[in-house]
């Protein structure tokens, strides 16, 4: 097991490595930084002076080798656009981003599973039905197009709850959060649903199919011979089951939550990394862009491991084969 | 060790029917069913493919899979009608009353929780017992099945057992609340030739022990001649002979038992002569009228073509075969059929 994690630890690093190598080549080969930052009656000569200081006429690798080291310190140097350190921008932003994917994916599980779930146990169910086709509207139904008939709905005609910005916040010194005020939780109620509306019908679904296919089992079956109750069969033995696939399906899309908040952000004009994103592309502004990118990379690559840990928490086939197989037979 | 025929039967089968629902009509699975089991008895069945004998096993647990389902008849246990109970009442009698085993451990005993926790869990779903009295219980039971290393076996996962002692652990569970009948259907078809043997005989040597009837369903003529007390022989849905084994195995009534008696050369019991049945069984949409088995049979008549026998006693085995009426099996077939 330690030898597996190792693995994949190094796995990691090259993953990020590759983030990094792209993040590196927007720099070099997307316009010319310089251009961005200076106004237009610069003397070429004080161009080159800022060249040189910017350690842009370094051959290429050390420049990669300097923007990786900088970037594993979080320093991704100065913002075209404001002139601020690109590593406070974004951390400013990212508690607004994580609350919101984090209320979203709470939303998509607590809401998701149940329902997959249920329709597992009772596919003929007439509410089965129902769930089955509200969410097929739920995948097939662009996101914006979802936050907008709910901004509709709820924020113009019912006038019950906010259509944009965080609501009041409170600051804690590192992190700034929409829980601990009124206007901050109702802010939060819509861009989540909004957000986690496709995890949920995804899980939804992978839940039901995975409880249709584990209840077909032989040791369902068995379980049944041995007169379990209908409560342990369903959560203890059939839904234990199903697990695996959901952690790792659940992973993956926490990681998308996060990364494709970006159109949930915009359409509620949520201030967090996925917006100032937006924003940057708009200013072609390179070190925000890189910045974001390996965020979300480091993102994915963190998830990842988790989700690898987990398996072990849940498959003992896995403990005592050191991982070799991921879950042969799922 | 068959009880005294004065003992009230354990399990009584009457009538039994099973359907299925289809877009083409309704299947007849199992037709008219009757059969006994008496306290601590095993009763072999036997038959081809098809022939409906898991799906007796599955209704008289109550475990039929929808569509299919009982359409007539009754099942009892211990004088107690159970083919009719709500599924929470039959749910308590399915591990305490009537334990099951099934054909293929390797997938019987769910992967994710260790056997003990398996066996506790049955033992406490049906007995008072305590965590601590429970885990007790259940180490004797894997001491029991011939685990070595119980102690420590105890706590590990199935993929940690071969097929043979995992079976046993499937053994284990379904005596693990004192069933007093275990339904094991071809339990041992899945697994090596070479521990076959065994684990029939744990099975058999535990069910003797604790007292527990079996009705033992098989493809193997050897173990039934070695371990059933009596043996019904299905075919199409119906029975088609039933008896005590002796007497079925050496002078078979049925010419289908004859030709099942003939077509398994190794069973250790000395046959007259090696038949091989020609054809194959009709499938349940194409039971010919008459006796299921006219086609294939070498002694039949006329009246075989029309009537359908019913089980007649033939000395101490019964037979559905119109040989053993006193109208005979009626005239000669003249024109051979070429169905067959
Ligand atoms: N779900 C179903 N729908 C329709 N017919 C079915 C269904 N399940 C079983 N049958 C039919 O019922 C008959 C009896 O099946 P059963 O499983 O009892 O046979 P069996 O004697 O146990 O055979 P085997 O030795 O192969 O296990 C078969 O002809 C089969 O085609
Ligand atoms: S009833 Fe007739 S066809 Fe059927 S087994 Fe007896 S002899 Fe053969
Ligand atoms: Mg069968």
């Amino acid at each position: 097991m330690f030898v597996f994690i190792l693995k994949r630890l190094l796995q990691s690093v090259a993953v990020l490595l590759a983030v990094g190598f792209v993040a590196f080549s927007l720099f070099r080969y997307v316009g010319d930084p310089i251009n961005a930052m200076v106004g237009q009656d610069t003397s070429a000569e004080e161009r080159e002076t800022l060249r040189e200081k910017l350690g842009l006429n370094d051959p290429a690798p050390i420049q990669f080798l300097t923007f990786i080291a900088n970037a594993a310190q979080g320093k991704f140097g100065l913002s075209y656009r404001t002139s601020e350190p690109v590593g406070r921008m974004i951390l400013e932003r990212v508690p607004a981003t994580l609350e919101l994917s984090f209320c979203a994916a709470i939303f998509a599980l607590f809401v998701g599973v149940p329902m997959g779930v249920y329709t597992g146990l009772y596919p003929r169910h007439w509410t089965s039905q129902l769930f089955q086709a509200v969410s097929l509207i739920g995948v097939s139904l662009p996101t914006f197009l979802i936050g907008i008939v709910l901004i509709l709905i709820f924020a113009v005609w019912l006038k019950l709850l906010p259509s944009f910005g965080r609501g009041e916040t409170v600051d804690l010194g590192w992190w700034t959060t929409n829980f601990l005020t009124w206007s901050g939780l109702k802010a939060l109620i819509l861009p989540s649903i909004t957000l986690g509306l496709f995890q949920l019908t995804l899980l939804m679904r992978l839940v039901r199919s995975e409880m249709l296919e584990v209840m077909r089992t032989d040791y369902i079956k068995f379980a049944r011979a041995r007169g379990l109750t209908n409560r342990a069969i369903n959560f203890g033995h059939a839904l234990k089951n199903t697990l695996v696939p959901v952690i790792t399906v659940a992973g993956l899309q926490l990681g998308a939550l996060i990364a494709f908040a970006i159109v949930t952000e915009t359409v509620f004009a949520w201030p967090g990394v996925g917006q100032l994103f937006i924003q940057s592309v708009q200013f072609a502004d390179i070190p925000v862009m890189a910045a974001y990118l390996l965020l979300i990379g480091l993102l994915f690559v963190v998830i990842n491991l988790t989700v690898d840990l987990l398996y072990f928490a849940v498959d003992p086939r896995l403990r005592s084969q050191g991982g070799a197989a991921r879950v042969a037979g799922h | 060790m068959a009880a005294p025929s004065n003992n009230p039967p354990l399990l009584e089968v009457k009538n039994l029917r099973v359907e299925f629902p289809t877009r083409r009509g309704t299947l007849l699975a199992v037709d008219d069913v009757s059969f006994d089991i008496a306290p601590g008895e095993v009763l072999g069945v036997v038959g081809e493919s098809g022939a409906g004998k898991s799906l007796t096993g599955n209704a008289i647990i109550g475990l039929l899979e929808p569509p299919g389902r009982i359409a007539g008849g009754e099942i009892r246990l211990e004088g107690r009608r159970i083919d009719d109970l709500p599924y929470e009442e039959m749910r308590k009698v399915r591990g305490a009353r009537i334990g099951a085993i099934f054909q293929d451990p390797l997938t019987s005993l769910n992967p994710l929780y260790s056997v003990g926790h398996q066996l506790i869990e049955t033992i406490q779903t049906h007995l008072p017992l305590s965590s601590a009295e429970a885990r007790t219980r259940a180490l004797d039971l894997l001491k029991e099945v011939g685990i070595p290393g119980a102690e420590t076996r105890i706590d590990h996962y199935p993929h940690q057992f071969s097929g043979g002692m995992r079976q046993r652990v499937v053994i284990a569970l379904a005596l693990c609340a004192g069933p007093r009948l275990i339904v094991a259907d071809e339990p041992t078809t899945a697994l090596d030739v070479s521990i076959q043997a065994q684990i029939i005989a744990l099975l058999k040597r535990l069910c003797r022990e604790h007292g527990t009837a079996v009705m033992l369903v098989t493809h193997d003529m050897g173990v039934i001649a070695e371990t059933a007390d009596r043996v019904a022989v299905m075919y199409a849905g119906r029975i088609a002979e039933i008896g005590p084994v002796r007497d079925v195995v050496k002078h078979a009534k049925h010419p289908y038992t004859k030709g099942l008696m003939g077509s398994i050369p190794s069973l250790g019991v000395r046959t007259e002569r090696l038949t091989q049945i020609d054809g194959a069984m009709p499938r349940l949409t194409e039971i010919p009228t008459g006796c299921a088995f006219n086609p294939r049979c070498t002694e039949r008549g006329g009246r075989c073509l029309v009537e359908r026998p019913d089980l007649m006693a033939v000395g101490a085995t019964r037979a559905a075969c119109w040989q053993h009426d006193r109208g005979g099996v009626g005239p000669a077939i003249v024109r051979e059929a070429v169905d067959a």
